[in-house]
């Protein structure tokens, strides 16, 4: 899937995947897409709810030797 | 300002003192509605972390300023966040050392009683995750029943207490917890015990735990007596100790009764179930103390952070021991049943020695409810 910009948060723990996260979304436009790869377990849920309450939609999410990326398309 | 740490050890007091204490639980919602921290006197306040990045100014007026006030995430780092953030605000706040994967695991042990001959029996209160675990000591030697997934914790007490450990049972194959049984008799060369019928899977050598075997702790002679119990698996059994206290697994317990399904034969075992609690449990002396292996809620606990109650006390006021009718009892018990635990699959499958997941996942495994009993 194509994205508009790469956040590499592998190897942070919590909270720090999502305080990127919400950072780099701020750099986009809406409609453009965020790729983050994280290996935070529980980035996963908490990227999801994080979405849904901010208004942006999480497109698609994939997990590979234990890391976890994620599309989500800002709201 | 500084956050305070909390450990899981001061909050079990707390919940057993029923201190009062205000939690702010910043977990996901979904994570939160399936299992939190639980008291009496305990205020409990649900806002994820992420809502508050950008400060706690929305939250502060839900928050009361005369209480300590305990923030909790999953792990930990997202607390000390949150509670970095209430403190520059001006409130006194701490944060749980190891979030709920250490409230998940923390034991709290509470002493039962003395035993006739010099010997005491305690109960291991797993408050995060309800379960019960054992220790009965005689004489220098030890008995651990049921236990939790770490064995350090048994081996330590029993060191501190100058006890070995020479037996350690299961009552049956658990779903909802990782056994440290295995693990405890390995470390300290004790006779491992598990009913054969819940045990044709396993892949390591066990002592085939029967009814009618009698186990003698100590020389003191304290006796384990097996009783055969069927019902929340096939090989479920019983133990009567000093002719005193019932264990009574996962078939009995305070407030609720044991389900038959997490093997996937709730069918066949209903039947079982009933003859244990209708028929074998009626043959035995009301004046038996109940342990069971969980609790569900946290009302169960007595003042001293106990789980246990008289047998005759259980046969008056617990539903499941009341219903005359068996079609409605079989229809209470199948028709009735909560969502199953967490994983159970792969913890059986794990207890039976067929994989071995490593320590993280194990933990990750285990997170959330028992869920063990339908009321």
């Amino acid at each position: 899937m194509n994205a508009d910009k790469l956040l590499d948060a592998k190897g942070l723990a919590c909270p720090m995947p999502i305080v990127k996260t919400k950072k780099s979304m701020n750099d986009l436009e809406t409609g453009q897409v965020l790729e983050i790869h994280a290996t935070d377990k529980g980035a996963q849920a908490d990227l999801a709810a994080w979405s849904r309450s901010g208004g942006h939609e999480l497109v698609q999410s994939t997990e590979e030797n234990g890391v976890f990326k994620f599309w989500i398309k800002k709201g | 300002m500084s956050v305070k740490e909390m450990t899981a050890k001061e909050v079990a007091k707390k919940v057993i003192n029923k201190e009062e204490l205000f939690i702010l639980d910043v977990r996901n919602e979904s994570d939160f509605n399936d299992w939190k921290i639980e008291g009496q006197n305990i205020a409990i306040l649900n806002t994820p972390y992420f809502d508050l990045l950008d400060g706690v100014e929305e939250i502060m007026d839900s928050i009361p300023t005369n209480t300590d006030v305990l923030v909790v995430c999953a792990k930990e780092g997202s607390s000390i966040f949150v509670a970095e953030m209430l403190s520059d605000a001006g409130l006194s706040a701490s944060y749980l050392k190891g979030g709920m994967k250490a409230w998940s695991e923390y034991l709290e042990p509470v002493k039962i009683g003395d035993l006739t001959n010099g010997g005491e029996i305690y109960q291991f209160v797993r408050l995060g995750k309800g379960c019960l675990s054992y220790m009965i000591v005689s004489d220098g030697e030890a008995a651990v029943i049921d236990s939790t997934r770490n064995p350090a914790i048994y081996v330590e007490f029993a060191s501190t207490i100058g006890a070995k450990i020479t037996h350690v049972f299961d009552t049956h194959l658990h779903a909802d917890h990782i056994s440290g049984g295995r693990k405890i008799a390995e470390i300290t060369n004790a006779t491992y015990w598990l009913p054969p019928k819940d045990a044709e899977e396993v892949t390591f050598e066990y002592s085939p735990l029967e009814g009618g075997n009698v186990v003698t702790i100590g020389h003191t002679e304290i006796d384990i007596l097996a009783l055969y119990s069927p019902g929340h698996t096939i090989g479920s059994t019983s133990f009567v100790i000093d002719g005193k206290y019932l264990l009574s697994g996962d078939i009995l317990f305070i407030d609720s009764i044991g389900r038959p399904d997490l093997a996937g034969l709730a069918e066949d075992w209903v039947g079982d179930l009933r003859e244990t609690l209708y028929n074998r449990y009626r043959e035995l002396s009301t004046d038996l103390i109940v342990l069971p292996a969980h609790f569900m809620i946290i009302e169960e606990l007595n003042d001293d952070g106990s789980v246990a109650k008289q047998l005759g006390t259980l046969f008056a006021e617990n539903h499941g021991l009341n219903i005359a009718d068996e079609a409605e009892f079989r229809q209470m018990v199948t028709g009735n049943l909560p969502p199953q635990p967490n994983s159970y699959q792969e913890i059986r499958e794990t207890n039976m020695g067929k994989i071995t997941p490593d320590d993280d996942k194990q933990r990750e495994m285990e997170i959330g409810p028992n869920r063990c009993a339908v009321r």
